[in-house]
């Protein structure tokens, strides 16, 4: 494969051609891209690697994933960690009540009959990377926030991974007929641990470039004034900067470009930033120090 | 895989040495072996794994696939490629970026837009004086001051080539290994920050209403100014790297990731970035500590209880009984040694006790140079962390009548004032370098503390090695209690998280 990308069909995904092709692709979904993001996704969809997105909340991490299903026509499946999620939550689990109403209503059979017949394909009960490994059309996988889950799951993701496959001990190992497009986010509560590292490509999605975060704005509220957006970014990029409990968000400067774009207000004044101040700032302290930077520096 | 035969033009080019430019110095011996693709490749990640990255060969054949991919036309694409292949967090990323551009350099020797455009190189070598026109310099910063108003990246990286090639060159024409290419040199020369009011001035004029974007224009344009000076050191680093070979300068130029940035030597720069790092280091430790707790919860078997309740089902203990969890959180206590030379390493640390306070009952953190103060307080209220020393310094009474550090008076005053804050539930973690200036190291003091207090520990920013050299006590103090050697934030990090009651 060269730059220009020939997808060879085996490993990757292919739903890209270049980086080129991707960057525009993302664009067409809302999603504009940077250069890391874009050849980062292309890399993932060409060598089939999964691929793990840390960042700051509120970066688009999550978006990135649906932007990709959306491109790949793919079915997008979700598996959202939380403290205490197993086995029975992410991979498969057996239904324990047809089982035993299978039992009940074939007394009269032998247990060699029952037991071949409760574990078979009709009692499984897929979850969510069963369900991605399975399928037939094209899926992304997104397991989101994993630095949410204990220690355990990430062993149990190792062998989807890396050889994209599920062992179920009583049917054997089910090998996907068509790679997923893998993306992992974690916010970095916690270290992920090496061996599942190892099997990702890693991309660190920081909040965007001021240039770039201007273009967000003004793609998501198309409404607001071109100056005024460049201030926003701007005052947004000074608020990063400083040492705030929570640091806004692209999210939440496009929240704030529509409110002010609400208000009507033309240029962002003192007034009309003390008002507004609440939509990007979600602490007191924080918005104590901001108004102090910006009514005295 | 296959290949495909890879592009030809502008790509490869850049990865092989090109003719010399006009002022450009022969390349050097070493950069023979590296003209090789996969020499390359290696010789990146062997400097990577110097710097205590942890990469595998695995990680190395993926990088190699990347490289095959994406081909080697666009280099920003190369850089993000190769950083999702061989990185593993956001806090390599610095290491990796500089050692990148001396393994992938932009050219080789004078940059090509100043090789096509040669500048006026004046005959004599000799800085200007002070008052003698410059007319390089000054049109230099005037094209730097417009390509930073403009934000012009690209500008800017042409720039920062010119710089280097005009101001930066040290040597030229001595033997060889005495000369070089010095950033410092170039940066002193153009004095790029004193651009900053011209900058302001340029962008004011060109938006009409004046909002508060403004106030906040001086710190972006200053943002960009250190920016640029990354530029220039990036270059300069580059240049040298050709004159010595990659690997050399890939050793020994490259700083560290800021984790492994030592205390006692970290610039003001690497502490304001170290800063940065406390908030996330808090969390993982508090992850930590939590994980802790849980499996303290269980495990312990009360053998009293249960063979109790074993009565009941006829002696065999069916049902074990657990010993309950004390409830309550640990408290801690903070002592600090806050004079200059350890100051950076007590205020990280305090910064991330502070962080970490919801994992504790209570935290109080005394700070002393020769007499001992609280200062909870003023951790609490501070908005800037970085003027905390400067604080600390001047509002709490933390010297006597001269400023030198003094272990065994600073000691004695928190064993006779500031006894109460330590009881039987607080571990007291004392942080310094146990350099007392000669003076008697009250080890008495440290001993009562340590009796009242349910742990201590003595943190030492010096390696081991040190300990016993000139006035330090280290060893005096680490017979009473344990003391550990804690140079970086990544040990630090360590400690805590294995050390600290749950």
């Amino acid at each position: 494969m060269g730059s220009d990308g020939t997808s060879n069909g085996t490993n990757g995904t292919g739903f890209f051609t270049s980086v080129t092709d991707t960057a525009e692709q993302l664009a067409t979904t809302g999603y504009l891209a940077s250069t890391a993001v874009a050849t980062t996704v292309f890399l993932a969809d060409q060598l089939g690697k999964p691929l793990l997105v840390e960042g700051p909340a509120g970066v688009g991490k999550t978006e990135l994933a649906k932007a990709v299903a959306a491109i790949g026509r793919a079915r997008l499946v979700r598996l959202q960690c939380y403290e205490g999620i197993d086995e029975a939550h992410a991979l498969y689990e057996w239904n324990h009540a047809k089982q035993l109403l299978r039992i009940t209503a074939g007394r009269e059979e032998g247990w060699e009959e029952a037991r071949g017949d409760i574990f078979g394909e009709e009692f499984l009960l897929t979850r969510p990377l069963l369900t991605a490994i399975r399928g037939e059309e094209p899926t992304v996988l997104l397991i989101d926030e994993m630095d949410k889950a204990d220690v355990e799951v990430e062993a149990l993701l190792l062998e989807v991974l890396s050889d994209f496959q599920v062992t179920v001990p009583e049917l054997g190992t089910i090998t996907a007929s068509r790679r997923p497009f893998v993306l992992l986010t974690s916010n970095a509560t916690r270290d992920l641990s090496e061996a599942l590292r190892r099997r990702c490509l890693f991309l660190h999605l920081d909040y965007p470039e001021a240039e770039l975060e201007r273009r967000i704005v003004r793609l998501k509220v198309p409404g607001l004034d071109e100056t005024l957006a460049e201030s926003l970014v701007r005052v947004v990029g000074a608020l990063r900067a400083m040492d705030l409990r929570k640091a806004p968000s692209v999210a939440e400067t496009i929240d704030w470009a529509r409110t002010l774009l609400a208000l009507g207000a033309d240029t962002l004044d003192e007034a009309a930033v003390r008002g507004t101040l609440g939509v990007i700032l979600k602490h007191q302290d924080d918005i104590r120090k901001a108004s102090r930077k910006l009514t005295l520096a | 895989m296959t290949a495909e035969p890879r592009p030809t033009g502008a790509g490869p080019a850049a990865l092989q040495p090109t003719a010399p430019g006009p002022s450009a110095p022969a390349p050097a011996p070493a950069q023979a072996p590296l003209a090789d693709t996969a020499a390359r490749l290696t010789g990146l990640v062997r400097a990577l794994r110097g710097h205590g990255l942890r990469i595998g060969p695995a990680e190395t054949v993926d990088a190699a696939a990347v490289l095959d991919v994406l081909g080697f036309a666009d280099r920003e694409r190369m850089r993000a490629g190769l950083a999702a292949a061989l990185l593993r967090s956001e806090t390599q990323r610095t290491v990796f970026d500089a050692t990148f551009d001396l393994f992938f350099p932009l050219g080789v020797g004078t940059p090509e837009a100043v090789r096509a455009d040669p500048l006026p190189v004046p005959d004599d070598p000799e800085p200007p004086r002070f008052g003698r026109p410059d007319p390089l310099r000054d049109d230099l910063r005037d094209r730097l001051a417009a390509a930073l108003a403009a934000d012009d990246r690209a500008a800017q990286a042409r720039l920062a080539g010119e710089v280097v090639e005009a101001f930066g060159r040290y040597g030229a024409g001595s033997t060889p290994g005495s000369d070089g290419w010095s950033a410092h040199q170039a940066l002193g020369r153009l004095a790029p920050e004193t651009l900053l009011a011209r900058i302001l001035a340029a962008l004011r004029t060109a938006g009409s209403a004046t909002d508060l974007s403004d106030l906040v224009l001086a710190d972006e344009v200053r943002r960009r100014i250190r920016d640029f000076r990354a530029l220039v050191t990036g270059e300069a680093r580059r240049r040298v790297a050709e004159l010595r070979g990659a690997e050399r300068i890939a050793e020994r130029a490259v700083a560290p990731t800021v984790d492994r940035i030592d205390f006692l030597y970290a610039g003001r720069d690497q502490l304001t970035e170290l800063r940065r790092t406390v908030h996330p280091l808090a969390r993982k430790l508090a992850t930590r500590l939590a994980a802790r707790r849980r499996r303290a919860a269980r495990g312990h078997i009360d053998l009293r209880r249960t063979l109790r309740r074993s009565l009941g089902t006829g002696g065999v203990p069916l049902r074990p009984v657990h010993r309950l969890r004390r409830p309550a959180r640990p408290e801690l206590v903070l002592l600090c040694d806050v004079s200059g030379s350890v100051a950076g390493f007590a205020d990280f640390t305090m910064l991330l006790v502070q962080a970490m306070s919801e994992q504790f009952s209570k935290v109080r953190v005394f700070a002393f140079v020769n007499r001992t103060a609280e200062v909870t307080d003023l951790l609490g209220t501070g908005d800037d962390p970085a003027r905390l020393a400067a604080r600390i310094l001047t509002e709490a009474k933390v010297t006597g009548h001269h400023g030198n550090s003094d272990y065994g008076s600073a000691l004695g005053d928190f064993a006779g004032h500031h006894l109460d804050a330590v009881g039987p539930r607080t571990c007291v973690l004392v942080l310094g370098d146990a350099r007392t200036n000669h003076r008697d190291p009250n080890l008495d003091a440290l001993r009562r503390i340590a009796a009242r207090a349910r742990r201590v520990f003595w943190l030492n920013p010096e390696e081991p090695s040190r300990w016993p050299t000139g006035d330090s006590a280290a060893h005096a103090y680490a017979d009473v209690v344990e003391m550990h050697s804690c140079r970086n934030a990544r040990r630090l990090g360590e400690l805590i998280g294995r050390l600290l009651p749950v």
